[in-house]
């Protein structure tokens, strides 16, 4: 190589070298992405496990607690 | 998790735009090196991947050191954030070095001072994550991987300095001239505008996937902390 007359073609090895270097760039940010968009999935799931637990069992009770009232009034008022 | 800050958002577009830029100076502006031809132009990416590389090894070493001292969780994430985007960059480097020498050197690899402390030291922190993944308690795991992460640290000024320290085939392109060197060169002007901006290019790449990788480090924590939580 170093004795050599014209320049050799050898920009088959660049394109290599460039194609290489943004695949695995891209594959990086790709998957810094998914595992981003995965946890706020996951986030969101746990944040709804996590709240509306109280609101449901309060949202339970109050019409069976009104059905019970009301027919402890009827009942009384039948007495 | 709060959306991600303007001046995130802005250093994401600009990185993009360095990175093409780098691209067009090294692909384009930067004159051909009339003994090696084309392949000398992933000299520009392979010694800015390198640069930022070794810089975020040196990096996490430091965060390790400031954990072990506060032992705050907050530093185990800028550590690993900084080994992650490093071992990236580094892989880079090596297989870009290995596809420039196979045209130069006429091999693809060669045990040489230089690649061996290079290969020692993408493996050291290939094997940081294994340890990592291996350890269920998030302290024990901040504390292997801080000390892990120090000791390792050491690998990346050895890398940088085999050339200058031990015969080698590989070229010093900065700070010294290597007698055994096969594939140096010297650079004319525009070869040192791409160079320099290559430098530069990766530098703010760097900040920029490390800053992303750090927030991605504190949703993974909230999710944890939520998970224990529900479980609970």
């Amino acid at each position: 190589m170093f004795f050599q007359e014209a320049t050799p073609d050898t920009s088959g090895y660049m394109i290599a070298g460039y194609v290489v270097a943004f695949v695995v760039m891209g594959i990086y940010v790709a998957s810094m992405y998914l595992r981003s968009r995965n946890l706020k999935q996951d986030m969101s799931m746990l944040e709804e496990l996590d709240k509306p637990a109280p609101v449901q069992k309060q949202s339970a009770r109050k019409p069976t607690n009104v059905k019970a009232a009301k027919t402890v009034t009827k009942k009384s008022a039948q007495k | 998790m709060e959306s991600k800050p303007l001046a995130l958002k802005i250093l994401d577009v600009f990185s993009i735009l360095v990175l093409l830029i780098a691209a067009y100076l090294a692909l384009v502006y930067a004159p051909k090196e009339l003994v090696m031809g084309d392949v000398q132009r992933v000299f520009y990416f392979h010694i800015g991947t390198s640069w930022t590389a070794l810089l975020g090894f040196i990096l996490a070493a430091l965060f390790s050191v400031v954990y072990l001292i506060n032992k705050d969780l907050k530093w185990d994430r800028l550590q690993v954030a900084a080994v992650e985007v490093s071992l990236v960059f580094f892989l880079i480097t090596i297989v870009l070095g290995s596809i420039w020498a196979r045209p130069v050197w006429n091999t693809w690899w060669t045990w040489d001072p230089r690649l061996t402390t290079a290969a020692v030291t993408e493996l050291i922190y290939v094997a940081y994550f294994m340890l990592r993944q291996g350890i269920d308690d998030p302290d024990r795991r901040a504390r292997f991987g801080a000390v892990y992460a120090l000791i390792g640290g050491v690998s990346a000024p050895i890398t940088f300095f085999a050339i200058r320290l031990f015969r080698t085939i590989h070229p010093v392109v900065i700070g010294g001239t290597n007698g055994a060197a096969q594939g140096s060169f010297n650079m004319t002007p525009h070869m040192l505008t791409a160079f320099f901006f290559a430098l530069f290019a990766f530098t703010v790449i760097f900040i920029d996937l490390f800053w992303n990788r750090v927030r991605l480090g504190d949703l993974q924590n909230k999710v944890e902390e939520l998970k224990l939580k529900v479980t609970m």
